[in-house]
């Protein structure tokens, strides 16, 4: 499989790096001091496809920390409040969309 | 129920002492994710959206009350109090750590359950017909051949890095439950011409985005031949089977691209070559297996007994009777199935609480056994019919008595993109929304027997290809829209579904179906024409006029 960072970068709007962290499995996105955090509000935002590529080759590093980063899309509301840019990352940033059989 | 023996047990604890050590090493970094990832895979793990998702077998689809017990200790302890059983006879817990794998692996290894190649490239699980050894007419019980190949393909060198995942299954009954003619290779245990039993050997069959029904490949192979024969199409698939695109590598498509004729030509000279071999089965050996599985001492009992009678007064069991239990080969007894499929629930889910209950009820009524059918239910295979009333309210109890099985909200459905990292759509909450729209139980009756299965992607884990209505959830500009095909089965009469039109968007699925089953209802030629056979007399025009007509 090709490594994440040989993959052409193209982004389109503001992006953040998330991951899973890897000793529990936690979705995780990457944070402004080159650290993991798992609240989306503290990721780090990147616009560009070099500051892209710059956050996630870091994020790749931490190869003990998190497991599978990839550059995900955000919605940056007028409040200033990071929400997720498509449903799939909506899913793993809220959780499932149906009730679990037993209360989390 | 089949007893391990010493090695199968040094194998399973063997492994879980192997897999703790390169979790820690992984933890510590010694592993980096690429080293460590086939590792984890080969065990059954996997990394979903939110977590880490375990995959466990559950061979042939039996279950000891005490197996199950320890699952529900898996799903209390180390998950989030449930599970997911599978297509493919496994149960997956979702919210599993890394961490603490190595102790969940050992507690399902003390009750020698395993996760071993229920992910990679390798030889699956292998699958049977859950009601295997209960069914009447079966020519003998399946699970001894998937034994058989339990033992010979887990951790086979040659079959542990095959260009693709491997799947088989077994049938033994005319009725085909096991869905063999979608499988790698098919088996069907029959009796020939000559009063001899054997196998009829299909090959090439698969889901996924280029679906197959498999195909015959050599009709009649003596049980002592089997490993040989199934290992020499294993090797041409591992010869020939490309391993340059992951899209192309499954066997379907070598049988596809070979055409069968030529595929089988290859395999029958490498037969040649080994069928006289070690690999020939003695029947000493089959005799062991089969002395390992143990079978109830049944009672005489009468097939309508004063229990029975008078509990079909009350019709919530009289529903449930005729809908969720089914003939044995014992007369006295029934198959009561368990719904896993509750309105307006998560199709396959079961909680630890339903998992010990349904424990101690197969403890009490079915002489401690249970079995995993691929449409996501389960089953206690040997209850006594005086027994039924009470079995059901105790069913009821805990929510698996819907008498649902077979009618059209009984929705198989993977677990889509809640969970799944594949996914492209949701597929729970559609299955969700379509059992609530079909709760009532006389209008689902009166519809009759109608399998609908779902799939959140083309990789098709919901089946979605062989459903009678089939949904498959794509991505359309960052929106889910669902494909629906009908026609479908997954019996011996096997068929991929036809597309009957454009995608249609997240709101309108459960409208959709609905008009299909309207449909259906109005063209039907008479009220036990069942929709499957319905859709292939009329084919999918007039469905797919009253789904587009007004959209």
């Amino acid at each position: 499989m090709t490594s994440p960072l040989q993959q052409k970068i193209k982004i389109s709007g503001p992006s953040v790096i998330t991951a899973n962290r890897t000793w529990d499995g936690i979705v995780i996105w990457r944070t402004a001091a080159k650290g993991w955090s798992a609240e989306l509000s503290d990721a780090a935002i990147v616009r560009t496809a070099d500051e892209a590529r710059a956050l996630l080759a870091e994020s790749v590093a931490d190869d003990v920390g998190a497991i599978g980063a990839y550059i995900a899309p955000v919605e940056i509301r007028d409040s200033g409040k990071i929400k997720p840019g498509n449903l799939r990352e909506h899913i793993r940033s809220a959780g499932v969309t149906i009730d679990l059989p037993v209360p989390a | 129920m089949y007893a391990y023996d010493e090695l199968d047990r040094t194998l399973i604890n063997e492994r879980v002492s192997e897999f703790r050590d390169q979790v820690k090493r992984r933890l510590s970094g010694e592993l980096t994710e690429d080293e460590f990832k086939m590792l984890r895979l080969q065990n059954g793990v996997y990394l979903q959206l939110h977590a880490y998702m375990f995959r466990v077998a559950i061979p042939y689809g039996t279950l000891s009350s005490e197996q199950l017990r320890r699952m529900a200790h898996v799903a209390r302890k180390y998950d989030r109090g449930y599970g997911h059983f599978t297509t493919r006879q496994n149960i997956q817990f979702n919210w599993i750590k890394l961490a603490e794998l190595p102790d969940a692996l050992a507690d399902l290894a003390d009750v020698g359950i395993h996760a071993m190649q229920t992910s990679g490239n390798n030889t699956r699980n292998v699958t049977s017909d859950q009601w295997a050894g209960v069914a009447p007419g079966e020519i003998e019980d399946p699970r001894i051949w998937s034994e058989l190949l339990r033992q010979y393909t887990t951790l086979h060198p040659e079959f542990s890095f095959l260009p693709r995942k491997f799947k088989f299954a077994i049938t033994a009954s005319d009725h085909d439950r096991a869905a063999i003619k979608v499988h790698d290779i098919g088996l069907r245990l029959y009796r020939n011409a000559a009063g001899e039993t054997g196998f009829e050997v299909l090959v090439g069959g698969g889901l996924g985005r280029t679906p197959f029904i498999g195909k015959t490949i050599k009709p009649f192979v003596h049980g002592h031949d089997l490993l040989s024969y199934v290992e020499a199409i294993l090797r041409v698939y591992n010869q020939y089977g490309r391993r340059d695109n992951i899209y192309k590598a499954r066997i379907k498509i070598l049988v596809h691209e070979l055409g069968i004729e030529k595929f089988a030509r290859e395999v029958e000279e490498e037969w040649l070559q080994m069928r006289d071999s070690a690999l020939q089965i003695d029947d000493s050996v089959i005799e062991d297996i089969r002395s390992r599985f143990s079978y109830p001492t049944y009672e005489k009992l009468p097939h309508m007994p004063d229990e029975l009678k008078k509990a079909a007064h009350d019709p919530h069991f009289e529903a449930w009777r005729k809908n969720s239990t089914f003939p044995h080969k014992v007369p006295g007894y029934a198959i009561a199935v368990l719904s896993l499929k509750p309105v307006g629930g998560p199709p396959g889910d079961a909680t630890a609480d339903q998992m010990d209950a349904i424990a101690d009820l197969a403890d009490r009524y079915s002489f401690g056994e249970i079995r995993v059918g691929h449409e996501q239910n389960l089953a206690l295979p040997h209850v006594a019919r005086r027994d039924l009333p009470a079995l059901w309210k105790a069913l009821d109890r805990i929510g698996v008595a819907t008498p649902n099985v077979n009618l059209v909200s009984d929705i198989i459905a993977c677990p889509g993109l809640d969970y799944c990292s594949l996914a492209n759509a949701r597929s729970i909450p559609i299955a969700q929304e379509l059992t609530r729209r079909f709760a009532n139980h006389d209008t689902a009756n009166l519809i009759g027997r109608l399998h609908i299965n779902i799939s959140g992607c083309i990789n098709a884990c919901g089946h979605h290809h062989v459903g009678h209505i089939g949904i498959l959830g794509v991505e359309k500009n960052g929106e889910e829209f669902y494909q629906i095909t009908i026609g479908g089965r997954a019996d011996e009469k096997a068929e991929v579904g036809t597309l009957i039109g454009p995608a249609v968007p997240y709101g309108d699925v459960a409208d959709v179906i609905e008009d299909i089953v309207e449909a259906y209802l109005a063209l039907r030629a008479r009220p036990d024409e069942l929709f499957i056979d319905a859709v292939k007399r009329l084919g999918v025009e007039p469905f797919r006029e009253r789904v587009y007509a007004t959209r």
